[in-house]
């Protein structure tokens, strides 16, 4: 019987006298194996990784329980080590990697000085060799030129490089166990299958075990040989993955399966009906921007989008899909009026079925404020787009104060409605947004989008920063709104299967131009585009008998030049969207 | 190459921006009715002293002040001939001082380069005081550390600075034997460059370069301390923590150095505050500093020595922020890189 890497046992961590956040939390990872603590926000599962690391906030404090690492023959217990023994095992025998790639690297130091200082702390080696094995780390995360990547900042590479790099940071010294702190969660979907594949085929290598912190059942499906779910600082369930992915006996676990945004299997759709009375309608949108840069250096020109058509139907759900950079926020911009698009491009917008045809961006002044009634959105972050010196009252009835809708009584009135609108209690007016949760501050934006009575809803992202389960209440409230008050939305997203639910037209972007079009169903039944396989065959399954084919992801997530013949194009110089089938549109040669 | 041709356009737009000042510095001189010249002739006529009359009646015409604004502009910049001819400060003629009736420069002399020196000693003091402070108020945030860092240095903001210095002249001489006032012994004023004169006028910058600098890096303290304590809760600081990297050289490798780019930025800010809150320390501590001259130029409406010394105090502002800007692209690669337009 072999002893494990590490044990937790009765781990209780609170902060200052208030109740404890983590409680009685107690697992075990044995060597070479992947355990994943599985939960949402405010579960502990955070805190207690940093535990093991002793790197917790000045202000938490280890009420009881015991960490013992044991490699080697020998075992010590974690939490009553010196700080400089505890520094002897960062980075050296555990060693971690964070969530946000933008952030956890030195935006001033080069990544070749950051990932070699791990070696210059805990291996006495020359410079020389130190750098020998830093550019093979490089080598081995996959970045094709180590040597420029030594000179690089981190500033000057995509999310998924940095986070190559924080893991090459991690592995250089060979650790025997690796915590991963939700590493792929502000990845692309995409770039966070290759991710995985990568932290995968380094255990393989080194026989490090992982402990894998995440939200998503999908990633500990394709990862992990155990599973720890936590839920309010308190272990609820645990075992072999296949055993709690596939017969989950807790509630709780339950619960998050239901959540988990799938993409759907589906029949052979039905045809697509004719499209006649549009609401939204971007013909021909393309934007570039002009970057100016400081002193004599030339300005260099950037295409967001690039010939985007784009129609919306009244009472449906427009879904435009693509990693970050696509151009989707773009276009989201110009069909609200916010940006201007390059010449030749134009949005029309007609209200009501019987109303004139409105170009959004050659609106008289009296038009325009109409329009601004007429179409409202709803942002990524609910954290930052309520503002915290107001009101919910105040915030909900200002739209109606600025067009100078109704009396006071009837604007509170109103406010009180949308507010019941939303599932929340008219009784919170009077609060103020940081008494909110996530998933009630998103309610209480789209209770601020609809105090105008509109009749277009953009909404960017409206779920990214949410929990799965807030994620989940959150699109049947915006479905169910959507039916009751006959909106249209353009609905911006990252997340194909997020988007499977809501829409009745997808358009898969990338790098500015749309590359697919189709009605979901027809889209996940007979995706032809490249780029749109490799982005449903990224999407993790909570299934661990489906687990993510890296090589159609490998095919498809490049560059548009490394596509198949058929759809490869350079720079701006698409081929043109093609009618594969009625209803579905392809960008392809030919 | 590329710190090079940012540093010649950095150069060319300070020069601009100097024109520009120019052209504000003289308007404002001259926004208050009247010139020194035509309040003295007024003077003289209520006094019925005609042959001074004539005589201020020339200077008028002899420095131009009888022109359209404009024109006495272009003249006192250089840019245009006056009655003299091409005799502006751009071929290095400063003007002349009515008050005093002498040339400018003769005025200014020593004072200038006694100002810099001045200013420069307070700059140095504030760094090299507050960086330390500042750093070890973070580190040690919400102890007794940071409690008594933040209470002298509240305690430097909110004293008086003549009162400051009368305190230290008084118990500096009294137990260090500081000498009281100026900025050299007497023997030396006027006298060539010697070792003892150095030295002597060491001994005499000491409360000086106290008494300006201790506000400036009581605020500038305060700033750091704000500036690492935000950097300090930022993830790559808990990177460095988790790869195993002690408490001190952390500290110096990273936060330090993103919270030094505001520290930078400050040189630019730091020397005109300075200059024009000197000026009144100077007065006190009988400094032969050109913030008295200035103080006395404005009052009497003396233009061209007021002029000059505001454009001098400007320039060691647009120099002062020329330095640190250069300095800035040298340390932040972020900027070095967006100034490369990628």
């Amino acid at each position: 019987m072999v002893a494990p890497l590490l044990e937790v046992r009765d781990l209780s961590i609170g902060f200052g006298s208030a109740p404890a956040v983590v409680r009685d939390v107690s697992f075990e990872v044995m060597p070479g194996e992947t355990l994943a603590l599985v939960g949402e926000s405010g579960s502990g599962k955070t805190i207690t990784c940093r535990a093991v690391l002793q790197i917790l906030p000045a202000t938490a404090k280890i009420h009881s329980g015991a960490i013992t690492f044991s490699s080697a023959g020998t075992s010590c217990e974690l939490l009553s080590q010196s700080r400089r023994q505890m520094r002897q095992i960062r980075g050296n025998r555990i060693s971690m990697i964070f969530q946000e790639p933008m952030r956890s690297l030195s935006p001033l130091h080069r990544l070749g000085d950051q990932v070699s200082e791990v070696l210059r702390l805990h291996r006495d080696m020359p410079k020389s060799q130190a750098k020998k094995l830093v550019l093979e780390t490089f080598e081995r995360v996959g970045f094709p030129e180590p040597a420029r990547v030594w000179k690089s900042y981190p500033f000057e590479m995509s999310g998924g490089m940095r986070q190559r790099a924080m893991i090459a940071m991690a592995m250089v010294a060979k650790p025997e166990l690796l915590i991963a702190d939700e590493p792929t969660t502000a990845l692309d979907v995409t770039t966070q299958a290759q991710v995985l594949g990568l932290i995968k085929d380094l255990q393989k290598e080194t026989g490090m075990a992982v402990i894998l912190v995440t939200h998503d059942l999908g990633v500990v499906a394709n990862m992990a040989e155990q599973v720890v779910v936590m839920n309010k600082g308190r272990v609820v369930e645990r075992g072999p993955a296949p055993a709690v992915l596939g017969a989950p006996a807790h509630g709780y676990t339950k619960k998050l399966f239901a959540a988990a945004p799938m993409i759907p299997e589906v029949a052979a759709p039905a045809r697509a009906e004719g499209r006649n009375d549009l609401i939204l309608d971007l013909r021909d949108v393309s934007k570039t921007y002009t970057m100016r840069a400081g002193g004599w250096s030339k300005p260099v020109t950037i295409t967001a989008c690039h010939e985007v058509n784009l129609s919306l139907e009244r009472g449906k759900t427009l879904a435009v899909v693509g990693e970050s950079g696509s151009g989707k926020t773009t276009c989201a911009r110009i069909a609200l009026g916010a940006e201007l698009p390059d010449d030749g491009g134009e949005v029309l917008f007609r209200h009501d079925p019987d109303a004139e045809v409105v170009k959004i961006h050659d609106m008289s002044l009296r038009e325009r404020v109409c329009f601004q009634r007429q179409a409202q959105m709803v942002f990524q972050d609910p954290y930052s787009s309520l503002s915290p010196r107001m009101r919910i009252g105040q915030t909900l009835t200002e739209p109606m104060e600025i067009h100078g809708l109704g009396t006071k009584a009837e604007r509170r009135e109103k406010a009180a409605e949308m507010l019941r609108w939303v599932g929340l209690d008219p009784s919170m007016l009077a609060r103020y947004p940081h008494a909110f949760s996530g998933g009630q501050r998103q309610r209480l934006s789209i209770a601020r989008a609809l105090t105008l009575d509109p009749v277009l809803l953009v909404c960017d992202e409206p779920t990214s920063a949410l929990d799965v389960s807030v994620q989940e209440q959150i699109l049947c409230l915006l479905e169910n709104i959507r039916d009751r008050m006959g909106l249209s939305y353009l609905f911006i997203s990252h997340d194909l299967a997020v988007v499977a639910r809501i829409a009745d037209e997808v358009a898969v972007m990338r790098q500015g131009v749309v590359v697919e079009q189709a009605p979901p169903d027809t889209l996940f039944y007979n995706p032809r585009h490249p780029y749109t396989r490799a982005l449903i065959a990224a999407q993790p399954e909570p299934d661990v008998n489906r687990p993510i084919d890296l090589k159609l992801v490998a095919i498809g997530a490049g560059k548009p030049s490394t596509w198949p013949e058929a759809f490869r194009f350079e720079g701006v110089a698409a081929p043109a969207l093609t009618e594969v089938e009625p209803g579905h549109k392809v960008r392809c040669h030919g | 190459m590329m710190f090079i041709r940012y540093a010649i356009y950095r150069f060319i737009t300070m020069l601009l921006t100097l024109w520009v000042v120019s052209i504000l510095i003289f308007v404002i001189i001259n926004l208050p009715p009247g010139d020194y010249l035509s309040n003295q002739i007024a003077e003289l006529r209520a006094t019925g002293q005609a042959e001074g009359v004539a005589k201020a009646e020339f200077l008028r015409t002899e420095y131009a002040l009888d022109r359209p604004i404009w024109e006495q502009y272009l003249i006192w910049v250089g840019m245009a001939p006056g009655p003299q001819g091409w005799y502006g400060m751009i071929q290095g003629n400063f003007g002349w001082s009515f008050e005093f009736d002498r040339p400018v420069s003769e005025v200014v002399g020593d004072a200038l380069w006694l100002t810099v020196l001045v200013n420069l000693a307070a700059v140095l003091f504030v760094y090299m005081v507050a960086l330390p402070l500042g750093v070890i108020a973070a580190a040690k945030s919400e102890t007794w550390v940071d409690y008594t860092a933040a209470f002298v240095g509240y305690l430097g903001l909110a004293t008086p600075n003549f009162l400051l210095a009368l305190m230290l002249f008084y118990y500096g001489n009294k137990y260090f034997d500081l000498p009281i006032g100026g900025l050299m012994a007497p023997e030396f004023e006027g006298a060539p460059m010697s070792w003892e004169k150095v030295k002597s006028i060491l001994v005499h910058l000491i409360v000086p370069t106290f008494v300006i600098g201790t506000s400036g890096a009581a605020a500038m303290m305060q700033r750091l301390r704000a500036n690492m304590l935000d950097e300090l809760s930022k993830p790559y600081v808990e990177t460095a923590r988790a790869k195993g990297l002690g408490p001190s050289k952390l500290l110096a490798k990273y936060p330090l150095r993103m919270a030094f780019n505001p520290f930078v930025a400050d040189i630019g800010n730091l020397l005109p505050a300075m200059v024009s809150g000197s000026v009144l320390v100077s007065v006190v501590l009988g400094l032969q500093t050109i913030g008295p001259s200035l103080l006395t130029a404005l009052k009497s409406q003396d233009q061209f020595l007021a002029g000059f010394v505001l454009m001098f105090v400007a320039l060691l502002t647009l120099i002062g922020t020329m330095i640190s800007d250069l300095l800035l692209v040298l340390l932040d690669p972020r900027i070095r890189y967006g100034a490369r337009g990628g």
